[in-house]
């Protein structure tokens, strides 16, 4: 019985240790730095529901987690609502552009699909950059310490609150959200939807031919990895503090969300999991002892070989071994 | 005489400029075996694609089993009865032979049976075919034949009304064309309607009841295999002359 | 009247683009269009060229152009080698089209990367005596104006892509290059290499780079990111153009061309970039086969 519910006991020990971690008092910087790793978990899952299953590659990314980010600070401006609202509208609304561009695109060729969710970010950006309600190609900052009604009453202060500051809360949010994308891609993996997805990657045709309906299947997966991106998306503005068209729709995010599952592996939920774990630690390792171009470069590196030498990543690797 | 199973009435297929299909028009009757041949580029894939609905025909009507094809998506039309055979094998190289049998069983055949039902299932196919001890292995390994196989296998495993056999035995030999020719009968001779495209004549002959043949789109011929055989135009079309 | 002017103005600038975007183009059509290889990079080794002319220019007063068809050959090279990785790793394993699509987006980041490591984010420019000046009159009560730049780069363009196109149409490679789209067992029949066809034709694809990024140093001033801008634009142009069809090519190239400009000159030109992302959508979701019907998008 405890064997068949592995992996749930392992997600609630997972946010029980998560929540003592905030409790310790330890220095900001290890959740800022954890908070980062976390978010790239969720992103890397994410994406890896379409492009890992499905086998369609989403260049977007980054407008996906921009139309998330961007969602949430148009819901501060107009009325200061809070963390846990905004996460909710980002999601929905990532999740519709999802199911909208999948719509649109998905009954073309794969590369169609690729090009047109870049395109999707690049317009996006232009966009927000001419949307001066939002802050346009300046940016905006927020100020959670300034606003705490943003996060609910739940932190304010070590006296009143669960959590001593912002930080520690929002760690605290987005291990819950990662362990919640990262659920959801084990049951989309492990269930009927899962195994049309696999089909659907391997070839198409045959798939719709043996009777999967592969637009519906494609649909509910742009839908569902957008509407996680978005998530992981609308949580950025508060952890941030100041966010700029710049940095919600960059590229990077579309290289980073390509090369942690296909480093980790992508026909598994571990494979992400994995991937995001190890680029998400050398990139706040990097950050700090050599540059951050340099840090890129070499990201971009390991993406090309891993692409080429080890299409199956790392998971695939050690299950070789044994 | 009863309904036809299967009705196809002028269908054309153009593509681009270029005129695939031409006012075919025929009918299946249930539980016959029928032959399709022609030469390369007749159109013989193009009409299955049309059947199978991997293709949509730009004028005409194919009626299956009481319900108007025009329109319907692939995956529709399997799980009204119709399964196709890809020309090249065209496996879930992902997954293990066993897997890739339980896609067809899971999403048409068998929808809401447990796992265990639906691997029992597909084990039995596999059985039936000679294939069971290979049932979890990854396809990579498999022999063209195997492959030939897992590609029928895979689509008996949706439990059609009508199974479309592309090519299925090309590049066998002597021996394994026989032993695909006998499963293909012995299924028909479980209820199941099966149309055969084949250049293997031998095999065509002797598998079908009936016989169609296609050249540059059109349908030139269609009667007994041995009138087949006989007909001039189908001679010329084979031949060139 | 003024509206008018601005009209005109724009209208004249749109299609003096439209030639420049062209240039950009057509290596992709054929490496896209032709060979079926989704270069996502082909904009970003256009910005490389243009680095290069830049230190050509900057260093040895080298003019831009002729810069351009100096480094022509490196970029021809530059091709060759990819086309020979991107077929061993690639096309003869039958892998996963979208891994390929993975492949290119990893150069291009890693090129993009590399060009801010040397080069550093700042924009950069070329000398040369026809850049910054304009030529113009009044006709009928309107007064108009034409760049230098943008003119000396539309004619550059439209003997590059007339060229190329004479050349795919009338020389035995060129057929060779349309029937390995087509057939390539036919091809292995009559004693040719398609492996070898296809590499020679993505390495011409990727030596247009050379001359475009001349261009687009001369048009507009580049810093390494600038690439990510005309991805939108080349294959808003490719499929917009069908795919494959050089003569598609150039008139989608004049239609994008002189839609930014308007788009530029009427609500300002921070609302050029989505202009063609907007096209390309629209084109993906409603015009697949492209302007001609030719493309083979399913």
């Amino acid at each position: 019985m405890i064997m068949r519910y592995k992996f749930e006991i392992g997600c609630v020990a997972f946010l029980v240790l998560a929540f003592i971690l905030t409790q310790l008092g330890l220095n900001r910087f290890f959740f800022f730095a954890g908070f980062a790793v976390l978010q790239f978990i969720m992103i890397a899952t994410a994406w890896n529901i379409l492009g890992g299953y499905g086998g369609y590659i989403n260049f977007g990314t980054a407008g996906f987690l921009g139309v998330g980010s961007y969602t949430s600070i148009a819901l501060i401006q107009w009325s200061n609502v809070s963390i846990v609202p905004q996460i909710i509208a980002a999601a929905a609304l990532a999740g519709l552009l999802g199911l909208a561009i999948g719509y649109f695109t998905l009954r073309l060729k794969g590369v169609y699909f690729a090009i047109a969710t870049l395109a999707l970010a690049i317009v996006l950006e232009t966009v927000v950059n001419n949307w001066d309600f939002v802050g346009g190609a300046a940016g905006i900052s927020i100020l959670p310490t300034r606003k705490p009604e943003l996060l609910g009453a739940v932190i304010v202060d070590r006296k009143i609150g669960v959590f001593g500051n912002y930080k520690e809360f929002l760690f605290f949010l987005i291990a819950g959200m990662t362990i919640f994308s990262v659920w959801v891609a084990r049951t989309i993996e492990k269930g009927k939807l899962g195994r049309g997805l696999n089909a659907i990657k391997d070839n198409e045709e045959a798939a719709e031919s043996m009777g999967v309906p592969t637009l519906r299947l494609k649909l509910i997966a742009t839908t569902i990895s957008g509407a996680l991106m978005g998530a992981a998306g609308g949580i950025f503005p508060s952890y941030l503090t100041f966010i700029d068209p710049l940095t919600a729709f960059n590229l990077e995010f579309a290289v980073y969300s390509l090369a942690m599952p296909m480093i980790g592996g992508t026909f598994t939920w571990i494979g992400p999991v994995l991937g995001g774990l190890l680029l998400g630690t050398v990139q706040q390792v990097a950050i700090v002892t050599i540059s951050s171009e340099l840090n890129l470069l070499i990201l971009g590196v390991v993406l090309v070989v891993f692409v080429t030498f080890a299409p199956h990543g790392l998971v695939g690797w050690f299950m070789k071994k044994n | 005489m009863s309904e036809p199973l299967l009705n196809i009435d002028s269908v054309t297929k153009n593509f681009g400029g270029f005129t695939a299909l031409s006012n075919v028009t025929t009918e299946v009757q249930v539980g016959e075996r029928f032959g399709l041949i022609g030469p390369n580029g007749s159109g013989k894939t193009t009409l299955i694609n049309c059947i199978s609905g991997l293709l949509n025909n730009d004028g005409g009507t194919i009626t299956f089993d009481g319900h108007n094809l025009n329109g319907m998506k692939a995956h529709k039309r399997t799980a009204a009865g119709i399964t196709r055979t890809f020309q090249i094998p065209r496996p879930f190289h992902s997954m293990t032979v066993m897997d890739n049998l339980k896609i067809p069983i899971e999403f048409v055949s068998g929808t809401g049976a447990s796992q265990a039902a639906i691997a029992e299932q597909a084990m039995s196919i596999l059985e039936t075919m000679g294939m069971a001890e290979k049932a979890h292995q990854e396809t990579s390994g498999l022999t063209q034949i195997e492959l030939r196989k897992l590609e029928l296998a895979r689509a008996i495993a949706a439990k059609p009304k009508l199974l479309i056999s592309d090519e299925a035995m090309a590049g066998l030999t002597g021996n394994e064309v026989d032993e695909v020719l006998e499963i293909l009968i012995s299924f028909n001779e479980q209820g199941m309607t099966i149309i055969m495209i084949e250049h293997i004549m031998r095999a065509v002959m002797q598998f079908s009841h009936r016989v169609i043949c296609l050249d540059a789109g059109e349908l030139i011929a269609e009667g007994k295999p041995d009138e087949i055989v006989k007909d001039k135009g189908v001679e010329r079309a084979y031949l060139g002359v | 009247m003024i509206i008018l002017e601005l009209f005109i103005n724009a209208l004249i600038a749109g299609i003096l683009l439209g030639g420049f975007f062209a240039a950009l183009s057509i290596g992709l059509s054929i490496c896209f269009g032709l060979l079926d290889t989704v270069n996502i990079a082909h904009p970003t080794f256009i910005v490389a060229a243009a680095f290069c002319t830049f230190i050509l220019n900057a260093n040895f007063g080298i003019d831009p152009i002729l810069a351009g068809i100096i480094i022509t050959p490196l970029f021809f090279g530059l091709g060759w080698v990819i086309y020979s990785l991107y077929y061993q790793f690639f096309e003869k394993t039958s892998a996963e089209a979208l891994r390929g699509l993975a492949f290119f987006f990893g150069l291009l980041f890693i090129t993009e990367v590399v060009l801010i490591i040397s080069f550093g984010v700042d924009h950069r420019l070329v000398n040369a005596a026809y850049i910054g000046k304009s030529f113009g009159g009044e006709f009928a009560g309107i007064s108009v104006s034409v760049p230098f730049r943008l003119l000396s780069a539309f004619v550059v363009a439209a003997i590059l892509t007339l060229g190329l196109q004479m050349f795919l149409d009338r020389s035995f490679f060129g057929r060779a290059t349309r029937a390995v789209h087509q057939d390539m067992m036919a091809l292995s029949l009559m004693g040719v290499d398609p492996v070898a066809i296809k590499r020679i034709a993505f390495a011409i694809g990727l030596g247009t780079c050379g001359i475009a990024g001349a261009l687009m140093i001369i048009v507009i001033p580049i810093e390494p990111a600038v690439g990510r801008l005309f991805i939108g634009n080349v294959f808003a142009i490719v499929v917009l153009g069908g795919l494959g069809s050089i003569s598609g090519t150039l008139i989608a190239a004049m239609i994008l061309g002189i839609a930014e400009s308007m788009v530029s000159t009427f609500f300002g030109p921070s609302w050029a970039p989505a202009v063609s992302f907007t096209i390309l959508l629209g084109v993906l979701a409603f015009r697949p086969t492209g302007l001609l019907g030719v493309g083979d998008t399913r």
